[in-house]
């Protein structure tokens, strides 16, 4: 059996799905949801380059390029929000971030 | 030749070049001057450099529409509108903020070079004509945005504001990479200009529908519509009041002109597929921005539910697709800046002694211990709720007419159902300041430069913005149609 674009397309749509499942279902910890948001921007790369490839067009590695780059400052600044909050709370918890409702 | 081909025409970027080279120069300025001074000198460059950027795009003005940096980057009227639009409220929410942070202890210099950035990042986006400036644009504005939320980093409330703006803000950025993607991958391209090209015949494959079903959503999320509003009043809440005024500003004007920039752009023929998105999502909009305000105690908060409400508003005009609509959009959004950031400089007035407050009843009875401050409050509530003869209510009339003429009644009659809705809890403030007894008295003053801020805006609101509604309306005009080219 081939393996064609529909199957990458497969895989990153689960992967994309996981994500956000892994984002709205989850009621531990934060560090998780930072881990689902890297899954999400993953599976937007494996589409890019699986459709570079299909369509013989570099213009969706180099989209995938700067994808890995904005993703690595967007977990910088993520895991940098988390400390700060850390220090004020004392928890990570998801079920704790309630101070503001309505 | 060969030389051309390699080197871009910069002179059609040169105001964003300014304005990078200018932030990076921000940092070195705050680092090696001293720490007591760092901050004020910042704060002046920056808003000297905000200046000098929307000078150099007045020049601009009148010039027709140019692509650079192989087709990423577009100038056109659209362009040099919103940016000014969204330099004015960069600037203002910037000079705005000094005492506050001061009194919170949050005085750091990198505050103004933030705030550059995001508008620098802002400035990119609405000139984006690929998705790949336009995500890089819109990354840099986030990115910016997410650590001014939770500047103040002792408290609790802005953290956890930055956390959960964080969270929506990067899961929004994955479906908008998700959309990009897809659309990429079925229609071929990621260049605006090919895209409605490709798609002009009006039919679309599946991938690149579903591709724009996700983008959509991802941009709902950037200009907070319903349903991807949650973030909204968390982050206006928690987020220290001269960042939530620089939000409910810069930043919304900028997400919304992407969203035009994108639709008319990219898909300018299959406005049939978008247009059923954007009137459900200005509805439900228009819905909850009315009806979730009315239980509010929090003046924030009342703020953004507000604000939600507007984006439904200005969303009609995006909804009719046509040049009147968003001649409209830009006519509403202008207006919306000037309420949005009178509304915030007044509630930066609100302190007494034990620092600020918020609840909309420290405003009771303001009208006898204030009464010019009262009447300014009155004025903006009265000009969101859009009542005639103030320039709120031209922006609604503007964005209804153009509805009407595109063969949306039912949209409009739904709008302003919705707006009467709305008038109540503005008018609930008025109540609550001119009848009911008084609460203790502000404490005076909130800095020369908020007055200022609230009078002048007071003035534009008020019915002398007959005057200025028609040169609006021919610069909106001129806008909208270099975009509809």
């Amino acid at each position: 059996m081939d393996i064609g674009l529909g199957h990458y397309l497969t895989v990153a749509a689960i992967l994309f799905v996981v994500g956000v499942f892994g984002i709205f279902l989850n009621r531990k910890n934060v560090i998780i949801i930072l881990m689902s948001v890297e899954l999400i921007l993953l599976s937007v790369n494996i589409n890019l380059v699986a459709f570079s490839t299909h369509l013989n067009d570099m213009v969706g590695q180099i989209f995938a390029m700067f994808v890995l780059t904005v993703a690595a400052a967007e977990a910088a600044i993520g895991l940098a929000i988390l400390v700060i909050y850390f220090r004020n709370r004392g928890t990570i918890a998801v079920e704790d971030i309630n101070q503001m409702k309505g | 030749m060969v030389f051309n081909e390699v080197i871009p025409n910069l002179g059609i970027a040169l105001p964003e070049i300014v304005m990078a080279v200018g932030a990076l120069a921000l940092l070195m300025v705050g680092v090696f001057s001293t720490a007591d001074k760092a901050y004020r000198l910042v704060t002046n460059l920056a808003a000297a450099l905000l200046l000098l950027t929307a000078i150099l795009l007045i020049t601009q003005v009148g010039g027709e529409r140019q692509v650079t940096f192989g087709g990423m980057f577009v100038s056109d009227g659209f362009a040099i509108f919103t940016k000014i639009l969204v330099l004015i409220g960069s600037g203002i929410s910037l000079l705005m903020a000094e005492r506050f942070l001061k009194e919170h202890n949050v005085a750091k210099f990198e505050y103004p070079v933030l705030v550059v950035l995001a508008t620098l990042g802002m400035m990119a986006m609405i000139s984006a004509n690929n998705f790949l400036s336009l995500y890089i644009g819109l990354e840099l504005q986030s990115l910016a945005l997410y650590v001014l939320a939770s500047i103040n980093r002792d408290r609790n409330r802005s953290t956890e504001a930055g956390l959960k703006y964080f969270v929506l803000g990067a899961l929004s950025s994955g479906m908008l990479l998700f959309g990009i993607s897809y659309i990429y991958g079925f229609a071929g391209s990621i260049e605006f200009d090919v895209l409605a090209e490709t798609l002009a015949s009006g039919e679309a494959s599946v991938g690149v529908i579903v591709g724009l079903v996700f983008l959509i959503a991802a941009l709902a999320f950037k200009i907070s519509a319903v349903p991807f509003h949650m973030w909204t009043p968390d982050v206006y809440e928690g987020a220290p009041t001269p960042v939530t005024a620089f939000f409910a500003s810069a930043p919304k004007v900028a997400a919304l002109a992407l969203f035009v920039r994108v639709m008319i752009g990219a898909f300018p023929d299959m406005l049939h597929e978008w247009q059923q998105v954007v009137i459900f999502i200005s509805i439900a909009s228009m819905f909850v921005g009315a009806f979730l305000a009315l239980v509010q105690t929090n003046i924030k908060r009342l703020m953004a539910y507000s604000s939600i409400g507007h984006v439904g508003f200005a969303l009609v005009g995006l909804a009719a697709g046509t040049q009147e609509g968003i001649t409209a959009l830009l006519i509403y959004v202008a207006i919306y800046l000037t309420m949005t950031l009178g509304a915030f400089g007044a509630i930066l007035s609100m302190r007494r002694g034990d620092g600020m407050v918020e609840s909309i009843h420290d405003l009771a009875g303001l009208s006898r211990t204030n009464l010019p401050m009262a009447l300014a409050i009155a004025t903006f509530m009265f000009s969101l709720a859009g009542i005639p003869l103030l320039a709120g209510f031209f922006g609604k009339w503007e964005v209804f007419k153009a509805a009407v003429n595109a063969d949306l009644v039912p949209l409009a009659i739904i709008g302003v159902l919705t707006s009467v809705v709305g008038a109540f809890y503005y008018l609930r403030v008025i109540k609550i300041m001119f009848f009911d007894d008084p609460a203790p008295a502000f404490e005076g003053g909130a800095g020369r430069t908020v007055s200022l801020v609230i009078g002048v805006t007071a003035i534009v609101n008020s019915p002398v913005s007959f005057l200025l509604i028609s040169p609006l309306t021919v610069a909106a005009a001129w806008a909208a149609g270099s975009l509809l080219y």
